[in-house]
């Protein structure tokens, strides 16, 4: 607009040349962060889980008892500062749910954002170099994956020490190798465009091609699938530390709070719906926060979900 | 295809081993199969030195994994070392579990693969009808859902169920405690009575999840296949709804969902074991919380042996249905 009116005086002809070039020229992050803003699931389902990241860390402050607080009765039923109830030590079910929410949080995430990391790495290096290196980590991938992961974490979760790190790090490794799949497919079609052979003809290293030129051009790809492994990452985590091999004391899981309290499923049936509903709401927002993230990278692509 | 076979199975014997050792590595350095009775009063250094010879333990990893693997080809498992499951030999222990969870996963597979294809099926040819969302905003949901948590809830239903029939004076139908310790009755109605009622509830809550992907996935190829030039020639050549559908789009949709199905089936054993958990039967999941957490080092080579092959065997099967069902793909 201010170009327009300072251009006024020139003469008619030139203000409607003017005028063709007025848009701001936006830059890629700008347009792609204006689509996601426009998905209305996305955008909800983001308000809900920063509510329940926020909520999880900040209510517990305000609460009468404290998670650890073992002094109330067993199994109180829900009232009189206890808005969930107790469980059966005593303790205040609604503050075991927020600290349990914060764990499986930090547990989904780390295990995201470590097994991208590894994952991408693998798969950009293997599609670029081709070759021996690629069908060696391919094979590694082929490896990880007929074994059946719940197995393997919950025998080196149960080996180790069964804290939330150590149950997030477990997840991680045997979390990549679907990521190291996609980014090589990627990875092996991007290196046989004109920019990376212009690079590598200008003489980029491998870890310069790599960083500079292959992993940019597919980051929409790598949040999707990160975004989609956070979810996976919390179902996974909660069956581990149902079946008594994840997660033990002192740190806590929604997963853990599940086993502690599914035999009360009939008597008290919000000791159980609590941790459950959690585990759904966070996966839950975290799929259509990927959904939404996949339609603002990806514009041509039609709005199916597979 | 022949020849392909034989070098995909060729392939998979080296994956299998190196695999088998690895697992054998992070199950050796896991724990201590003797830490029970280091702690046990009254058995003396002596005997737990004796003990471990016998279990091979002072010779180095590499000369162990051999003594396995040659035992594990000739049929001799090994026995659990486990206390209180000492001497059950691992053959008996894991062959048994894993025709307890076959039978409860491959019926639950497949009764969820019919359904997720006739859903994702009409979900595409009424595509944004209400149907589509409901089954959209369904699949959303099972996806979201701890399979612990559907278990828990679905056993609960089974059981208020039980009470109803109860006070109607009904025999309880739905069994919520494991298979049946007498076998199914005699007489074919009986038999039928309560097979239903022992794999209803587990099959159920199996059965979500993979519902969601396969009509996810079968309404994503079903899409596709819709919108491909020869589902319009067909079209325009004048042929019947049904036949273009059935015929020419559904028939190629099919592929992707029928590789998923043999693919799956790690993932599928790793939900079993919650279930069975949950319904208390003694497949592959039970054998193996138990043998975690009583830390059994045979038990567990056997039981990753076991699901390792199925794992492969099953690839291999996504493999060859991809060739019979598309014949563009020629394998070899």
């Amino acid at each position: 607009m201010a170009n327009a009116t300072q251009t006024a005086g020139d003469g008619g002809g030139a203000v409607a040349v003017r005028h063709e070039f007025d848009a701001k020229a936006r830059s890629q992050t700008s347009i792609i962060l204006g689509r996601f803003v426009r998905h209305r699931l996305a955008m909800v389902s983001l308000a809900v889980l920063v509510l329940l990241a926020v909520a999880s860390f900040v209510v517990p402050m305000f609460l009468k008892f404290s998670y650890a607080d073992t002094r109330a009765g067993s199994y109180l039923r829900p009232g009189g500062g206890h808005l969930l109830g107790t469980d059966q030590l005593g303790r205040d079910a609604f503050a075991q749910l927020l600290r349990g929410t914060q764990f499986s949080l930090a547990i989904a995430f780390t295990v995201a954002i470590s097994s991208t990391i590894v994952g991408v790495l693998i798969g950009a290096v293997a599609g670029y170099l081709k070759g021996l290196v690629d069908s060696s980590l391919m094979r590694l991938v082929d490896l990880f994956l007929i074994v059946p992961q719940i197995a393997l974490t919950a025998l080196l979760v149960h080996a180790f020490a069964p804290s939330w790190y150590i149950v997030a790090a477990v997840l991680a490794l045997f979390n990549w190798m679907q990521i190291a799949r996609i980014t090589r497919g990627e990875a092996l079609s991007l290196s046989a465009r004109e920019f990376v052979e212009a690079s590598r003809a200008s003489g980029g290293g491998t870890w310069h091609i790599v960083f500079k030129h292959l992993i940019p051009n597919m980051i929409g790809t790598i949040t999707v699938n990160a975004t989609l492994s956070v979810s996976t990452a919390v179902l996974t985590e909660a069956a581990l530390s149902f079946i008594g091999l994840g997660v033990q004391l002192p740190d806590t899981s929604l997963g853990l709070i599940v086993q502690d309290n599914y035999t009360q499923v009939l008597l008290r049936p919000w000791l159980f719906w609590g941790p459950f509903l959690a585990i759904v709401a966070i996966s839950m927002t975290i799929s259509f926060i990927g959904d939404g993230l996949r339609d603002a990278f990806d514009p041509r692509q039609t709005k199916v979900r597979a | 295809m022949f020849q392909y076979l034989i070098r995909r199975l060729l392939i998979s014997i080296p994956i299998l081993l190196i695999g088998s050792f690895l697992v054998f590595i992070l199950v050796a350095s896991a724990g201590d199969p003797l830490a029970g009775l280091r702690t046990k009063p009254g058995v003396t250094a002596q005997q737990i030195h004796s003990l471990s010879v016998q279990l091979g333990l002072d010779h180095s990893i590499l000369v162990r994994y051999w003594d396995w693997l040659t035992s594990f080809l000739r049929g001799d498992w090994g026995t659990s070392v486990a206390l209180g499951e000492a001497q059950s030999p691992v053959f008996t222990t894991v062959s048994s579990a894993l025709w307890v969870t076959m039978r409860l996963v491959i019926g639950a597979e497949l009764i969820a693969l019919v359904l997720g294809i006739g859903v994702g099926v009409f979900s595409a040819v009424r595509q944004y009808s209400i149907f589509d969302y409901l089954m959209t905003s369904v699949a959303f949901l099972m996806f979201s859902m701890p399979i612990a948590c559907v278990a828990v809830v679905v056993k609960n239903y089974g059981i208020q169920f039980n009470d109803l029939l109860q006070s109607l004076h009904l025999k309880r139908w739905l069994t919520t405690a494991g298979p049946p310790p007498g076998g199914f009755g005699s007489n074919l109605g009986q038999v039928i009575v309560s097979y239903s009622g022992t794999f209803l509830l587990p099959t159920i809550s199996l059965m979500t999840i993979s519902f969601a992907a396969y009509s996810r996935f079968q309404r994503a190829s079903m899409l596709e296949t819709l919108n491909a030039d020869y589902v319009r020639t067909a079209r325009a050549k004048g042929l019947s709804q049904s036949r273009v559908i059935f015929r020419h789009a559904m028939r190629n949709a099919l592929i992707p969902v029928s590789t998923l199905f043999a693919l799956n089936i790690g993932a599928i054993i790793g939900g079993a074991i919650i279930t069975e958990r949950v319904f208390g039967w003694n497949g592959m999941g039970t054998v193996l919380v138990k043998a975690v957490s009583n830390y059994d080092p045979p038990t567990l080579m056997g039981w990753f042996a076991v699901t390792a092959t199925v794992v492969v065997v099953f690839n291999l099967i996504s493999d060859l249905l991809y060739g019979l069902l598309d014949p563009r793909i020629r394998l070899g």
